[in-house]
Parts: C-alpha cells; structure tokens; sequence
C-alpha cells in the first residue's frame, strides 16, 4: 500500500559543538552539557496514510521538528530512509516540494513591507501558482480564517494570531497533498487555534488525498483532531496508533489528579508500591502543584494523602479520572511534557 | 480547491515557475522599498555628499591649474603653460581646455563612480548578506522547501535589487549633471547600454556568488561586507580613473589588479570611456579598450552565475547534512 510518508529505521545525529568551543568551556569552567552529537531521531519507523491526520506527540526535544524537517527535505537523514508520496527524500526530492508545504507555529517569515496579502502571493510564487488562481484562493483563506479585515495590512502590522493565521493560508495557497504543521497553533489565543484546527481537520476530511502530519505538545488538540498518533521522547517512538487505542492501553491503571499546596518534596512518592508512574507541575501563582498518578489500582491513595499531609501540606481536590494522552505519556516515559 | 492537483515536471512548467519565482522573489524588494519614502533621503540624498567631498577636490585643483594657467607675471606674460611659460594667447587657451576637460572628465568619472557605488552597496548589503538575514528571519528553510530552482531565488534577488538600486543610481547620476554641470558625451548609446548591462550582471553574479559564502561565514558576513567597502572604492577606482592607479610605481598595479576582479571595476572603465570619450585624460588612463572590457565582463558574468549555481549547490547539501543552516535554531 503506498503511503503518503513513510519513514524506516530513520536515525538522525547532530554533530554537536565544536571542539574549539568545548576546550573554550573546560578552559573557562562552564558546563559541558550538550556538548556532544545528540541523536534527535533514533530509528524511527512510520508509516501514514494517504488522507490521514497523523499526530506526532512528544515534548519539546523529542525529535518532532528534526522529523518534520527531514521529510520536507531541509535536512538529511543520518542513517535510514524517509518517503514523502513514494519519493525518498535524500535521493528525488523536486517531486516532494511539489506536493508538500509546512507551516510551523511562532514562524516570523515574510517581508515587514508587504502586506498580508502580497507575502503569502510572494510565496506562492515559488510554487508556480498562477496569479490569478494565487490571488483566488489568498482571498477565499482569507476569508475563512478572518483574516479579510486585515489582508492589506502590512505584515508587521498583524498580531501574533493574525500572523499565523497568515502563515497557515501560505501552507494551503499551494494546495499541498502533504502538510507538515509543527505546533502549528503555538501560542494562539483559544478562538484563533480552534479556527485553525477546525479548518485543518475540515481541510483532509472533505478533501480526497490530503495528508497532515501534526506535531503537537498540546494534547488535547492531538486528541480531538488526529486519526492516529505516535507518542515520541528522546527520538524514538513509544507507541503509534489511535486516540482510543492509545489511552485504552492503559485503562487497566487508575489515573489520581490531585492540587495540593506547593510541595517540594516529591521523590518519596516514586518509590511508593503500586505508583507505576506520576507526573507534577507547580502553579506558583496560586502556590499549589498539580500531580497526576498512574496507578496499579487505587491501593496507594491512602498512603499519597498521608504522605502529603505529613508534610503540612493541605489537599485541595483529589480526582479520579479517565485516562488522557497525557497520563498514556506519564506511563510511558515516567514524566509529563513540563 | 479541488483535490489531486497534476503536478507537472516537464521544461515548460519548470520555466514557468522559475519565472514566477524570480516576479516573486524581485516583489519585495520593487515594491517595498518604494513604501518607505525615508528612502529618498538615505539613498538618494546622502549619496550626493559622498560624490560631492570628491568633486570640490578635484574642481578645487582644477581652479588652481586654472590660475597658474592665467597668472600673469613679468617672465610668463600668458601664464604657465605646464613647467614652461605660455607662448602666447592661443597655447594659454589651450591649455585653459585641457584642464578645464580634464575637469570635466574627473567629476564626471566621480558621478558615474557614484552611481556605481549604489550598486556595489547593494550588491554588498543586500545581495552578499541577504541568505544570512533570509535565515534570521525564518524565510531561508520556506525558500529551501520550495521546488523552485534555488538561482530562481537569487535571479529574484538580483533583479529587484538591480531595479530598486536603478532609481538612487538615476537621481545620483541626474544630480550629477544638474549640480555639477557634467558634460557626456555618448557616442554609442546601445555598446553603452551592452557594457552597463554586463557589468550589472556579472556585479550580481558576484553578489549570488556571495550570498551563499556569506551564509556559511555567518556573523562574520558584516565584517566582511564592512571590508569591502571603502577599500574596493578604492581600488576599483570609483572616485577616479584606474589607470590611474596602474600608474603609481611600486604597490598601484597591485591593488588595482586586485580591485579589477570587482566587475565594477573594468564595467566603470568603459562606461568612462564612452561617456568621456577615450581621449578624455589624454588616453592615457585606461585600462584596456572598451570591446575587451566588455570580453572580460561576458565572461566573467558567466563565470560567477556559475561559481553562485555551485556555491549554492554546495549550501543546501552542508545545510540539509548538518543542519545548521536553514534555522536559526540549529
């Protein structure tokens, strides 16, 4: 079956600092983290379907954008082969530039000058739209997102929302089959990412052969919108397949959300029995910390709540709940995405 | 938009959408340099104070020629004709010519410098630096995704730079005539036109050329565009005649050999050459005739489109294999 994109035991190692730099750092006593190669992708095997909306979960690290930029053919491969339409991107990739466009979020391109609606035609051009059916589409997307208002504004004019909201009709005005949206909604206030996302869904529903690869960090969006999903942290792959699929593997656990006043000490609860895993965020401006368990079953609650109390530490709400793509995270890899 | 777009590979698509891309890419720079009318002041204005510190030196030793010329005394009645005394009325008018053509011919030389030296500061800043600020900007890595031939994003480049850099070039130049009172004299307005366009052509060539070294070299692209600016005017003769240079014993060939591998250089000797005349200096400060300058500007127009195309090419690979060089965050 042939496959919109189609990865096989991708691997890709950057370099890493240069040598000169890292005698700068001994030399002058500062950290040597990150210095060495970093393997961003680690034998990654995907396979997405032609009219499919593939999301791509992970942190920020995990290896999402290397991905992306790889089957857009801005970067090689260090081992392993990756096919976009059936095309390897190392080898043929004039045919995958035809077909393919990427919108990132937080993006910055274009020219301050020009208006809305002459950057995402100066774009276009590089496709070889026509003008006319350019300036068609620029003005039908505009439309669509709500961006008429400001189509003769100049680009350095517009909000971070009109902004890419602008970028988003740059990815569409050259009616890809493929589209890769890294984090395409980063950022946005709630009306404009809905706009997005419900457009993008609409977009490779009610079209034939129409392909998006999502990354994402927000997992609600990966759930509402995605026909599948490969969860990925430090380059690899932990798990690909639907929504349901993903979260019912782990409905034999029990998931605790619990807000507690801001606690420190967290370590004690990894060696509890029965914790399979449990992730903390802390909320300074209202001095609490959100932690969410995975359990074997709800054994250990007791034992959470006392080890909490024990601290002086009052407890604010304690919720069982159904599993999300977050707690499948939590269970996998034994963290959350902050 | 319906789906199952045809997506066509054949030459006449592929030319089409270079020629897109090259309209596309110019767009920007044609149209949004024009939205700024500050522009009138830093790049047609400012130039002129530049070109006219040059032109008061040149009219002021032109005047003092003109008195020793016309200084009367008891063993020169008619002046000083050169190191000997004018003979009479007819050698001192003579003389009062060639200096005041030779006058002529070095404010003029100075105009058609300034004129030029838009296009070198465009060349410079906005062709050599311009991939590394494409990268900054996030625009470099949409460039490189795109299926347009990359010399289409150059040729894009070029062309608006060429035509946005034309409108300071005119006003210099129409300032020139208007302010200083140069006289040209064009006798063959289209090997004019010819020699224009080939300088310009192989002056960007250099700069597409640029472009890409610059985007390897980084940060380090300002310090070196920085470097090529008053030492090329000087050495490519923008504010004087090269030979001139040629004709300093010791260290002037030197410098101007270097200088003449700018296009701006020998593109400048024979603009010189058809506006002044090749009389004009007595002759003596040219470096080849005009037919040959244009020979040597052909082909080096051809020789850096070529040495950009592969410059480039050698960019995307190290760019696609290590990653460093279509995101500012790798």
């Amino acid at each position: 079956m042939p496959y919109a994109v189609e990865t096989r035991d991708l691997t890709r190692i950057f370099a890493g600092k240069k040598k000169r730099r890292i005698r700068r750092k001994r030399a002058t006593g500062e950290g040597e983290d990150h210095l060495g190669p970093v393997t961003a992708l680690d034998q990654v095997s995907i396979q997405i379907r032609d009219g499919e909306l593939f999301g791509m979960l992970g942190p920020n690290g995990a290896g999402k954008t290397t991905l992306i930029k790889i089957l857009a053919t801005l970067l090689l491969p260090t081992s392993g082969q990756a096919f976009v339409a059936g095309h390897d991107v190392a080898k043929d990739p004039f045919p995958i530039r035809q077909r393919i466009n990427m919108v990132s979020g937080g993006e910055t391109s274009g020219y301050g000058l020009l208006t809305a609606r002459e950057n995402v035609w100066m774009f276009s051009q590089f496709y070889g739209v026509p003008s006319k059916v350019s300036k068609g589409r620029i003005d039908e997307l505009m439309h669509t997102f709500g961006l008429w208002d400001k189509r003769d504004a100049k680009v350095r004019m517009l909000s971070t929302g009109q902004r890419q909201k602008m970028n988003m009709i740059r990815g569409f005005v050259t009616d890809p089959d493929i589209l890769f949206l890294d984090e395409p909604t980063l950022g946005l206030d709630v009306n404009a990412a809905r706009v997005i996302r419900d457009y993008i869904t609409n977009w490779v529903r009610s079209q034939k052969g129409k392909t998006v690869l999502l990354t994402t960090h927000y997992m609600a969006e990966a759930d509402q919108m995605c026909d599948r999903i490969a969860i990925i942290d430090n380059g690899k792959i932990l798990a690909c397949d639907t929504p349901e699929n993903l979260k019912r593997m782990i409905r034999t656990e029990t998931t605790f959300r619990l807000e507690v006043d801001t606690i420190r000490d967290i370590a004690s609860f990894s060696s509890m029995e029965g914790v399979k895993n449990f992730s903390h965020t802390d909320d300074i401006s209202k001095n609490r910390t959100h932690l969410t368990f995975i359990l074997e079953d709800e054994g250990p609650v007791a034992e959470i709540l006392s080890a909490i109390t024990s601290q002086g530490k009052k407890v604010h709400s304690l919720q069982k709940s159904e599993p999300t793509l977050e707690d499948v995270f939590i269970s996998m890899v034994g963290r959350g995405f902050e | 938009m319906k789906a199952g777009t045809v997506r066509r590979t054949d030459f006449r698509y592929r030319l089409g959408l270079n020629l897109r891309a090259v309209v596309g890419r110019s767009y920007p720079r044609i149209v949004g340099a024009n939205r700024e009318p500050s522009w009138i002041f830093f790049e047609a204005l400012l130039p002129l104070l530049g070109i006219a510190a040059y032109v008061f030196i040149y009219q002021f030793f032109g005047n003092q020629a003109i008195a020793v010329i016309t200084q009367s005394t008891a063993t020169a009645p008619w002046g000083m004709c050169g190191k000997h005394a004018c003979a009479d009325a007819g050698e001192q008018a003579q003389y009062l010519a060639a200096v005041n053509a030779n006058t002529n011919a070095l404010v003029a030389s100075v105009v058609l410098g300034g004129t030029m030296v838009a296009f070198w500061l465009n060349v410079l800043w906005s062709m050599a630096s311009q991939l590394y600020w494409e990268k900054e900007i996030g625009n470099l890595q949409l460039y490189m995704m795109a299926p347009m031939n990359r010399m289409a994003l150059l040729g894009g480049m070029a062309v608006g730079g060429m035509v946005m850099t034309s409108m300071r070039a005119v006003s210099t130049l129409v300032a020139g005539v208007l302010v200083f009172g140069v006289i040209f004299q064009v006798a063959s307005p289209l090997l004019l036109l010819a020699v224009f366009f080939a300088t310009l052509v192989a002056l960007y060539g250099l700069g597409m050329m640029f472009a890409s070294l610059y985007l390897l070299w980084g940060r380090e692209a300002w310090n070196l565009s920085a470097l090529m600016e008053e030492p090329i005017f000087f050495s490519s003769g923008f504010y004087f005649p090269l030979g001139g240079l040629l004709r300093i014993p010791g260290w002037g060939p030197a410098i101007a050999i270097a200088g003449s591998f700018i296009p701006a250089s020998i593109g400048l000797d024979a603009l010189r050459q058809l506006t002044l005349g090749s009389t004009a200096f007595g002759g003596t400060l040219w470096i080849f005739d005009v037919t040959t300058e244009l020979e040597i500007l052909v082909v080096m127009a051809v020789l850096f489109l070529i040495l950009a195309r592969y410059c480039l090419a050698y960019l995307e690979t190290l760019a696609k294999r290590e990653g460093k060089l279509t995101s500012r965050h790798q």
